[in-house]
């Protein structure tokens, strides 16, 4: 009997999962159905880019429509899932019409897989929604974009970058933003006028102690002041302050404040997740707990992993060869049926330098000193990536 | 002296093996939604646990119950204050 295996969210976890589903398994084994929101992929990590661009940069630069990355066998639904029902095995999905008419449709699935990420929570940090005119961001296009725009009128002052909320997507990026901002106020003869902070909610300025060793020397030597153990919980937009869970005042003429995150809404709607809407995980089998026949991957499971395309990438290769045994009834190959925690990924130092962090739940990274090389590689991967990653070739 | 499975929390993390964002971060972020009285538990493997996470419960005003060895990790034990 064909399996109906159904896939909501289509970013690179999603994705790539339903195309090797689509080449392993012929159209009678099972029927591929990927269900997304709006129908479009974004290569979130080029966000980062964007506000030190001189170019004007399209809010949709960095997206493609999800259709022309999938398998001809995969078949698309372009739609928002409103509710999972775990008892009957079924999804509701709310589609919108040319014409403006919303119809209701229930999908019925043998196997599910939640890719459906995470989304920003300003509502999350005391002060956010009301002082919305009083940070700046770099977790969305629009966000992203803003920034841009804020830093070509910035003409001097005290810039302050902060982490609004823990879990947020790619640890790295604060870190990456800050040195990318000082080369670029360099650049525009800015940075004997502007003050950086930056400020982090760990001990050290980064989790990985041997790239905190490499980076807070680089910070000092690049003149960007940093406080530690600093976890935002009140932004005071009025008078430009951003205050600590541990009882600090920050003030800032600049704030770049990466806002907080939950899982997706559907999760919390179907009250399948976490307070936070993060999905209870199997570390290695990417099982949702409590319920048979759902599996998660990416920024939706609670995973002590990165919130991160890199482990959305390699948890979505174990779960398609876990979906292929299962659908054939075979005993599914611990080897590539199982996640250890696999996450590789590049951090930008500034200057034209990156290294690189490569590690599992058994090895702990050990970076390399940054490098020409490490930069070129991610600038490299980050054009390779529409047409080696989405498609599961790598 | 209480060993680590008399110690009840209310909701257990399990970080063994988390690089990044690390234990800490786990707690941190476990914390938050935690109500205040709340118990809650971190595992880690990582050395660096035995300094960070007190540091940071001392900092943050949270008690630290204890932290017990176990097989292949250490289990972090913390009541959120405030």
């Amino acid at each position: 009997m064909t399996r109906r295996i159904v896939i909501v969210g289509g970013g690179v976890g999603g994705t790539i999962v339903a195309n090797l589903l689509a080449r392993r398994l012929s159209p009678e084994e099972a029927e591929v159905t990927l269900i997304d929101s709006v129908g479009a992929h974004v290569y979130m990590p080029a966000w980062l880019y964007i506000p030190f661009s001189d170019e004007p940069v399209a809010r949709n630069s960095f997206a493609r429509p999800e259709s022309s990355l999938l398998n001809r066998h995969v078949r698309l639904v372009i739609g928002e899932v409103t509710r999972v029902d775990p008892v009957n095995q079924e999804l509701t999905v709310r589609r919108v019409a040319g014409n403006g008419e919303v119809a209701t449709t229930t999908y019925p699935y043998d196997e599910l897989a939640l890719a459906t990420g995470a989304r920003l929570a300003p509502q999350d940090l005391t002060g956010m929604v009301e002082s919305a005119d009083a940070y700046h961001e770099f977790y969305s296009a629009e966000g992203a974009v803003a920034l841009q725009e804020a830093l070509r009128e910035f003409q001097g002052g005290r810039i302050v970058v902060a982490v609004g909320g823990i879990p947020y997507r790619c640890p790295p990026a604060p870190l990456e933003f800050t040195f990318l901002l000082d080369e670029w106020l360099r650049r525009k003869h800015l940075r004997q006028r502007t003050e950086i902070e930056y400020l982090f909610p760990l001990p050290r300025v980064f989790p990985i102690e041997p790239v905190a060793d490499v980076a807070a020397p680089l910070l000092e030597q690049r003149g960007v002041k940093t406080r530690l153990f600093f976890n935002a919980d009140e932004l005071d937009g009025e008078h430009h302050i951003i205050r600590s869970l541990e009882g600090e005042d920050v003030p800032f003429d600049l704030l770049v404040l990466i806002p907080p995150h939950r899982g997706a809404r559907v999760v919390e709607a179907s009250d399948l997740g976490d307070p936070q809407g993060w999905l209870a995980t199997d570390r290695a089998t990417l099982a949702v707990k409590k319920y048979p026949h759902i599996y998660a991957i990416g920024d939706a499971t609670d995973l002590p992993v990165s919130k991160s395309g890199s482990a959305a990438h390699f948890e979505a290769k174990v779960l398609a060869a876990r979906l292929v045994a299962l659908t054939r009834g075979e005993e599914p190959d611990p080897k590539h049926a199982e996640y250890d925690g696999e996450v590789m990924c590049f951090l930008e130092t500034g200057e034209n330098q990156a290294t690189q962090l490569v590690f599992n739940y058994n090895h702990p990274p050990q970076p390399p000193r940054p490098s020409l090389l490490y930069h070129m590689e991610k600038q490299l991967f980050n054009k390779a990536y529409w047409h080696i990653v989405p498609q599961g070739l790598v | 002296m209480s060993t680590t499975s008399e110690v009840h929390a209310d909701v257990e993390i399990d970080a063994r093996g988390s690089f990044c964002p690390g234990p800490l971060m786990e707690l941190i972020r476990g914390i938050k939604t935690l109500p205040v009285g709340g118990v809650i538990a971190v595992r880690s493997s990582d050395p660096g646990s035995a300094k960070d996470i007190p540091a940071w419960l001392q900092k943050a005003g949270h008690e630290l119950i204890g932290a017990y060895p176990e097989a292949d990790c250490t289990r972090f034990v913390a009541r959120k204050l405030r």
